[in-house]
């Protein structure tokens, strides 16, 4: 039985091929059927995969799909093929479904923008390589998916390519991932030298045969040079420099790659591997500490940006942190909940990020917002259930996702860092209602209309969308061209945040939790793809005796603890309320009593400047004065350079024996022949 | 019987002053002239050791030679008429539009 899987990447490719070879000549409207029928139709096979999925019965599971052999060298091969288990399932719903309802709200969002078809032919690509990323059967073509989504995520953050800053921060990103990148590549060798291939279901059956490892050893080290991988990829500590400057890039591109799939790329990873995380408790722990730390970092960051994407950014990385932290704690389904339902609520986040600032004309400070309420009402609630949903808040998706992660940390026994991760979700909170009320309450603090030059929005289209305040303001100052007030954004922009408002909502009721009379549901569908793990048969045993008598206690606590998070996220919720709506002025005192510490956090902790004295300058040093001038100009363009001279003296002094003169040529017979004859009289004429 | 050697110098002789007047003159036919002694000189040496050998062979190449030397001069003489009717000289120095 075969269920066709390659169709699903496929047809995003054939979008990506048709619209980037030639939608420079096609009309908008056949561009976005084209882009927008291939990713339909991919989310819509998705569909009827799942159903066939669950029509497959537990030995069919994951189910492998051979389709040619790629490379082979040796015993080495690597092949074309998918695997779909419960996880790349849920991979595949959320990568085609989310991207769907992306690439819908793109055509409001990217209406008046240069280069429309190169931006839906990039964002169907990025589509192909991460569901090439998600179904393929082998790391090798994991790898591929992984480095061809760095490929888009490049392509799109540069998409403005003109503007310096995003070519750089397009630039940045693609050497950030290449360094975690390497890391990935070594940890494959390794598991060739090991393994001798790269097939998963090889190498998982493989690893079952080896023990836990307690001290640093071969899976430690394959498991660690992973994590590397993942922290590029996924932005963690310390190669995250690069996603808050991704948000150079369109704002459906922010949300698709660098909220909703790209960066959870690592995450996926990691749970993937799991079966080699398990036998390596070192970096699993370290994976942890990675992802907690980064919570925490960057959660703190994101308090003090003032621009409304790069709180978002942060948000992000901080998130990730989350995912990465139950990975740690070997419960990779919490991991992969929390991924699922961070898909729904930041790109919810995102989009409404940038519906506002599409309403605001390109405004992006939030010192420049606020009010913004009483214009655009539908993003405001979109964004409302944004908020409450990241912050925790019972009953929305990220209630259960979050809280299921905290409760793993603190029931395998890691109270620093469940103390840390209950501290980073007060954060959350924090900066998120700060950016709620910075931006939806308050007066507007926005530029006066007439100053406002970008007005990409004078056109009848938007008029048509427009509050009849806006069109009687736009009246009476007399202006033709002029952004005026805020405004609400076309539905098209709008029926895609509905729909993910919808799912951040319901979203997390498929994990509803034990101790909440609910069944854990989604944590028991991903079970069999963790079933490699040596706990579960070793450690497995003596942790069950220990849990089980305990059970009913554990549910009071869980309920316990679940209430803690509540009750961080509340205060979150007042703490921005009272500072950034009832009392404007205290945020300013305090940033001057803070002092050194304030310019520190609001300057990212200068990371980026860190990171550019250590390593950028060094690089650069060498590179200018050595590779470029020493090795470069020197070495090889000298010696190019004297060839090249010297065989140009040469001829021209050669040159001149051809003097037109007959008598000087004959001459030269002449002495060729004396010379012959010479030489045969020397030696010897026989 | 004069000893081959005696020929072979008188060929030499004859062959030098070829080249000398080859190498020497300005005028297109001296140098024409030229060309067709160091060929007899050839001719000279060819037949001197057909007749010392008693072979037939240094005939037969004698024969070539002035078969080859009569199509040159013909050949030849033509060209030196076309230079000279375009160029209006005979002097080699000033025909010297081919070179770089």
């Amino acid at each position: 039985m075969s269920l066709n899987l390659w169709i699903i990447p496929l047809l995003p490719l054939a979008g990506a091929t048709i619209n980037g070879l030639f939608g420079k000549r096609f009309s908008n409207q056949l561009v976005n059927v084209i882009a927008l029928g291939s990713t339909a139709l991919a989310f819509l096979y998705a569909l009827y995969v799942t159903v066939r999925f669950f029509g497959l019965s537990a030995d069919q599971i994951p189910h492998i799909e051979h389709y040619f052999v790629w490379i082979t060298a040796g015993t080495f091969m690597a092949e074309f093929g998918t695997y779909l288990d419960q996880l790349s399932l849920v991979m595949l719903l959320i990568v085609t479904g989310v991207g769907f309802v992306i690439h819908i709200y793109s055509v409001g969002y990217m209406e008046h923008e240069g280069g429309y078809y190169r931006f839906f032919a990039y964002l169907n690509l990025f589509m192909f390589f991460m569901l090439t990323l998600v179904l393929a059967n082998n790391y090798l073509m994991m790898f591929v998916g992984w480095e061809g989504v760095g490929l888009a995520s490049y392509l799109l953050i540069g998409f403005w390519f003109l503007k310096d800053s995003a070519a750089n921060a397009g630039k940045k990103a693609f050497i950030t991932n290449r360094v975690g990148d390497v890391g990935f590549l070594i940890a494959l060798f390794l598991l060739v030298k090991h393994f001798g291939n790269l097939q998963y279901d090889n190498i998982f059956k493989a690893l079952a045969a080896y023990p836990v490892e307690t001290s640093v050893g071969f899976i430690t080290a394959t498991g660690l040079l992973m994590m590397v991988g993942a922290s590029g990829k996924s932005a963690q500590i310390p190669l995250y420099v690069w996603l808050p400057d991704a948000m150079e890039g369109p704002t459906p591109v922010s949300a698709l790659i660098h909220a909703a799939t790209m960066v959870t790329a690592g995450v996926y990873m990691v749970a993937r591997s799991n079966a080699i995380f398990n036998r390596a408790p070192i970096a699993l722990t370290v994976v942890g500490v990675i992802g907690t730390l980064t919570a925490l970092f960057a959660a703190s960051i994101g308090i003090l940006q003032t621009d409304i994407k790069k709180v978002l950014a942060y948000s992000t990385v901080s998130q990730l942190g989350y995912m990465f932290m139950a990975c740690g704690a070997a419960a990779y389904g919490a991991g992969i909940f929390h991924l699922m339902t961070h898909a729904f609520f930041k790109a919810l986040l995102f989009l409404s990020a940038g519906a506002v600032i599409h309403g605001l004309g390109g405004e992006q400070d939030m010192r420049h917002m606020g009010g913004l309420r009483k214009y655009m009402p539908k993003t405001f609630w979109a964004m409302t259930i944004g908020t409450f949903t990241i912050s925790g808040f019972f009953p929305l998706a990220a209630f259960f996702s979050k809280d299921e992660i905290l409760w793993k940390e603190w029931a395998g026994g890691n109270h620093i860092l469940w103390l840390i991760g209950v501290i980073a979700a007060g954060m959350t909170a924090f900066y998120m209602f700060r950016l709620w009320f910075m931006t939806f309450f308050g007066e507007y603090r926005g530029p006066a209309p007439e100053t406002v030059s970008h007005g990409h929005d004078a056109d009848p289209q938007h008029a048509g969308h427009t509050a009849a305040v806006h069109a009687q303001q736009a009246d009476a100052q007399g202006s033709d061209h002029g952004h005026g007030l805020p405004h609400e954004s076309p539905m098209i922009m709008i029926a895609p945040l509905f729909v993910l408002a919808v799912l951040s909502v319901i979203g997390g009721w498929i994990g509803i939790p034990a101790a909440l009379g609910g069944s854990d549901r989604f944590d028991h569908f991903l079970e069999p793809v963790f079933h490699f793990s040596p706990v579960a048969e070793a450690g497995g045993e003596s942790a069950a005796v220990a849990v089980e008598p305990a059970e009913h206690e554990d549910r009071a606590t869980e309920i316990g603890f679940m209430l803690i998070s509540l009750a961080a996220a509340t205060m979150g919720l007042f703490g921005a309320w009272f500072l950034y709506y009832k009392r404007t002025d205290l945020p300013a005192k305090m940033a001057a009593a803070a002092g050194g510490l304030y310019r520190l956090v609001r300057d990212k902790y200068r990371i980026d400047e860190l990171y550019g004295a250590t390593i950028i300058q060094p690089i650069i040093l060498l590179s200018t004065n050595v590779l470029w001038k020493g090795v470069d100009a020197t070495l090889i363009d000298g010696t190019l350079d004297e060839a090249s001279a010297g065989a140009r003296d040469l001829s021209d002094r050669l040159r001149h024996m051809q003097s037109g003169n007959i008598r000087s040529y004959a001459g030269w017979v002449a002495f060729g022949a004396g010379v012959v004859i010479a030489f045969m009289v020397w030696k010897g004429v026989r | 019987m004069v000893p081959l050697s005696y020929y072979l110098i008188l060929s030499a002789i004859l062959f030098a002053c070829g080249v000398a007047g080859f190498l020497i003159k300005r005028n297109i036919i001296t140098i024409f002239m030229s060309i067709e002694l160091m060929l007899n000189a050839v001719n000279l040496t060819f037949v001197a050791f057909a007749a010392e050998l008693k072979s037939l062979s240094g005939h037969i190449f004698v024969f070539f030679v002035m078969v080859v030397a009569a199509a040159e001069a013909a050949v030849g003489l033509a060209i030196i008429i076309a230079v000279f009717r375009t160029r209006e000289t005979l002097n080699v120095d000033r025909v010297n539009l081919l070179k770089l």
